[in-house]
C-alpha cells in the first residue's frame, strides 16, 4: 500500500477573524512520490494551501498532517526539512550572490557540515542541469535558471515533498520547459512527493492526479483524463481546458464518437486512426 | 497612425566596452489600424523596440516615423510631450506603477499630467471602468487593497485615460489566470476594433497573436527575422523551431494530422468547431474514396 504522505483533515482557513473563509473544510491525501497537480482561478485557495502544508501558515480549524506529524508551531522546523518550496517570482528568491551560495542557504540555516554542503550543492546543481554555473551571480541568470536554481537549493535539504507554486507562470516557453524537463527527472531520480500548483495546462496533464479548487472547497480529485471529461463544467468555473479536449468535445458534435479522453494529440489522433478504419 | 522602421539599428552603450547591440537593421511598416503582434524570445530586442515607439529610446542610426512624428539620432520630435500622449504603453506587470491613494486618483494621474481637464477626466473614467471590467464603488478605494488582476485593470485603465491612438502591450496578461488573461486580451481587441487604434502587442503566446493580431513581426537576436499575415508566417514550421519557437497548437496538429492521414488540412485560422467538420471530411472522404 501507498504511503500517506500529507494529509489535510477537514481544513479551514482565514486569513482574519472576521475574513472570509478562504479554505472550507478541506480533506485529501497525498502519496509518497506521487505528482498532485492543485488547479483552480485565482483566489481559489491553492496557494493557501501549499502555505498550510509547510507551516507558513496555520489553519483555525482541521489538521495537517506531514509523514504523520501535525504541523504546528513546535513542528514547523521539522516539517520544513520535509517540505520544499518553490515560489512564482524568480528574482524574489535570491539570497546569495553566488549560485553555489545561494544553493548552500538552506542547509546552513539547518547547521549542515561543510563537506556534506559541498557535495550536495554538486549534486542538487547537476540534477537541475546548473553544475557549470556553480560561481556564477543568480542575478545573471535567465528566468529559467534561476528557478533551477532555486528547485537545487530546495533539494539540497533532500526534502520529501517539492511544491512548485506557479513557479513558471512569469517565465517564457522556453524557461517553462526547462523546468518541466528537470522535474520530471528528478522525480524519477529520488524519492519525492511532487505537488504543482499551476494554471499552465501542459502541466496539469503530465501530473497523476489533480485536485480541482473552487471557492475554497474541492472541486473535484481525480486524474487528469477524468477532470478533463468534464470540459463545459470546468470552463464554467473559470479554467481552461487543453486543445486537445476541445477538438475531442467539437468532433463528438460532429458525430465523431471519440471514447477514450485523449490528453495529446498522440492518443487523439491514435482514436480517430482506429475510427476511421472502422468507417 | 502609421508605424514606419527604416534601417533602425540601437546600440546600448555605444563605444564603451560594454555596447551591445539590440536592434540590428530593421525596416516595417505598420499601417494605421492594424493589430500586430511581436514575438521573439527573451533578449531578442521586443522590449528595445516597443522602446521606440514612444520615444523613450532614439535609433543609433536609422529612422523611425510615427504618424507625424519623425525620430532619429539627431532629430527628435518637438513635441515630445504630444508623441506620449499619443502613444500608450502597457509595460509588463504594470500593476507594479500604481501608487496614488484611490483608484480615481490613480486612473487621472495619466491625463492631468498631459494637461486634460478635470472635467473631462471625470467622463472618461465614467466610460473605461467598465471597459476594463472595474465597478465604480472601487474608484473611491486604495488601488493596493485590489487583487493582481484587478490592479492590473486599475493600470490599464490609467493608460486608456489618456485616449491613446496607439496602444503598446508588452505581456499583458503574464501571471493572470486563464480566465483574466481572456478577459483582458478580449478587452484590448474590442478595444482595438471599437477605436480604430493601431495596437502593438509583445507576447509569448503563439495562441494569442494568431487569434488577435492581423500582422506577425518574429525577431530573433536583434534582427527581423520574419514578418507577415500569421497564417503565412506560422505556417512555416521548420523556420520557426531554427529559433525554438513554437507554431500554434493547432498547426502542430494539423501537421501530425498530415502525417498519419496523408492529407493536409490547410491552417487558415479556422476556429475548432471549423476544424472539427474538416476532420470528419477526410474522414468520410477515406470511407468511400
Amino acid at each position: 500500500m501507498k504511503k500517506k504522505l500529507i494529509e489535510f483533515r477537514n481544513v479551514s482557513f482565514r486569513y482574519t477573524d472576521e475574513g472570509p473563509w478562504v479554505l472550507k473544510n478541506v480533506s485529501f491525501d497525498i502519496y509518497d512520490n506521487e505528482w498532485v497537480a492543485i488547479i483552480g482561478h485565482n483566489g481559489s485557495g491553492k496557494s493557501t494551501i501549499a502555505k498550510l502544508m509547510n507551516g507558513l501558515l496555520f489553519p483555525q480549524e482541521g489538521e495537517i498532517l506531514i509523514d504523520g506529524q501535525a504541523v504546528n508551531e513546535e513542528t514547523v522546523w521539522n516539517i520544513r526539512r520535509d517540505v520544499g518550496m518553490v515560489f512564482q517570482n524568480p528574482d524574489n528568491q535570491f539570497v546569495g550572490t553566488t549560485v553555489q551560495d545561494d544553493v548552500a542557504f538552506g542547509m546552513e540555516n539547518r547547521g549542515f557540515p561543510r563537506e556534506v554542503m559541498v557535495h550536495r550543492i554538486r549534486k542538487s546543481l547537476h540534477a537541475v542541469g546548473m553544475e557549470d554555473y556553480l560561481l556564477a551571480e543568480p542575478y545573471r541568470l535567465s528566468g529559467g535558471q534561476k528557478q533551477r536554481v532555486a528547485i537545487a537549493g530546495v533539494l539540497a535539504i533532500s526534502p520529501h515533498v517539492l511544491i512548485l507554486d506557479e513557479a513558471t507562470s512569469m517565465l517564457d516557453p522556453r524557461g517553462r520547459l526547462e523546468i518541466m524537463d528537470t522535474v520530471q527527472s528528478i522525480q524519477k531520480e529520488h524519492d519525492l512527493s511532487l505537488i504543482t500548483i499551476t494554471h499552465d495546462l501542459n502541466e496539469v496533464v503530465q501530473a497523476e492526479r489533480v485536485i480541482v479548487m473552487n471557492k475554497g472547497e474541492i472541486w473535484r480529485e481525480a486524474t487528469p483524463k477524468e477532470i478533463f471529461s468534464e470540459s463545459a463544467a470546468l470552463r464554467k468555473i473559470g479554467l481552461d481546458v487543453p486543445f486537445t479536449t476541445i477538438m475531442a468535445d467539437e468532433l463528438r458534435k460532429c458525430q465523431i464518437p471519440i471514447e477514450n479522453e485523449p490528453l495529446n494529440h498522440e492518443e487523439l489522433l491514435e482514436e480517430l486512426w482506429t475510427l476511421h478504419s472502422k468507417m | 497612425m502609421d508605424i514606419t522602421f527604416k534601417d533602425v539599428s540601437y546600440i546600448y552603450q555605444k563605444n564603451t566596452p560594454f555596447a551591445h547591440q539590440a536592434l540590428d537593421d530593421i525596416s516595417f511598416s505598420i499601417p494605421s489600424g492594424s493589430f500586430v503582434a511581436i514575438i521573439g524570445h527573451t533578449g531578442s530586442g521586443k522590449s528595445t523596440l516597443i522602446q521606440h515607439l514612444n520615444g523613450l529610446a532614439a535609433p543609433t542610426e536609422g529612422e523611425v516615423m510615427i504618424g507625424d512624428f519623425r525620430i532619429t539620432n539627431k532629430e527628435k520630435p518637438k513635441d515630445m510631450k504630444k508623441l506620449r500622449s499619443q502613444v500608450g504603453v502597457v509595460f509588463q506587470y504594470p500593476e507594479h506603477q500604481l501608487f496614488e491613494e484611490t483608484i480615481a486618483k490613480d486612473i487621472a494621474f495619466g491625463p492631468q499630467n498631459f494637461g486634460v481637464a478635470d472635467r473631462e477626466i471625470e467622463k472618461r473614467i465614467q466610460e473605461i471602468i467598465p471597459m476594463v471590467g472595474l465597478s465604480e464603488d472601487l474608484l473611491e478605494r486604495s488601488p493596493f487593497d485590489l487583487s493582481g488582476g484587478q490592479m492590473r485593470r486599475v493600470a490599464i485603465a490609467g493608460v486608456l485615460a489618456v485616449k491613446p491612438r496607439i496602444l503598446v502591450l508588452d505581456e499583458p496578461t503574464a501571471g493572470l489566470d486563464p480566465r483574466g488573461q481572456k478577459e483582458i486580451m478580449d478587452m484590448f481587441y474590442h478595444l482595438h476594433q471599437k477605436e480604430n487604434m493601431t495596437t502593438v502587442l509583445v507576447t509569448h503566446s503563439m495562441e494569442d497573436a494568431v487569434k488577435y493580431a492581423d500582422h506577425i513581426i518574429i525577431l530573433n537576436k536583434g534582427k527581423k527575422y520574419m514578418e507577415g499575415r500569421p497564417e503565412e508566417v506560422f505556417t512555416q514550421v521548420e523556420a520557426l523551431n531554427k529559433v525554438q519557437l513554437d507554431t500554434p497548437e493547432m498547426i502542430q496538429f494539423l501537421d501530425k494530422f498530415a502525417r498519419k492521414f496523408k492529407r493536409e488540412i490547410p491552417f487558415q485560422k479556422q476556429t475548432s468547431d471549423q476544424l472539427a467538420k474538416e476532420i470528419q471530411q477526410v474522414l468520410r472522404g477515406v470511407e468511400s474514396p
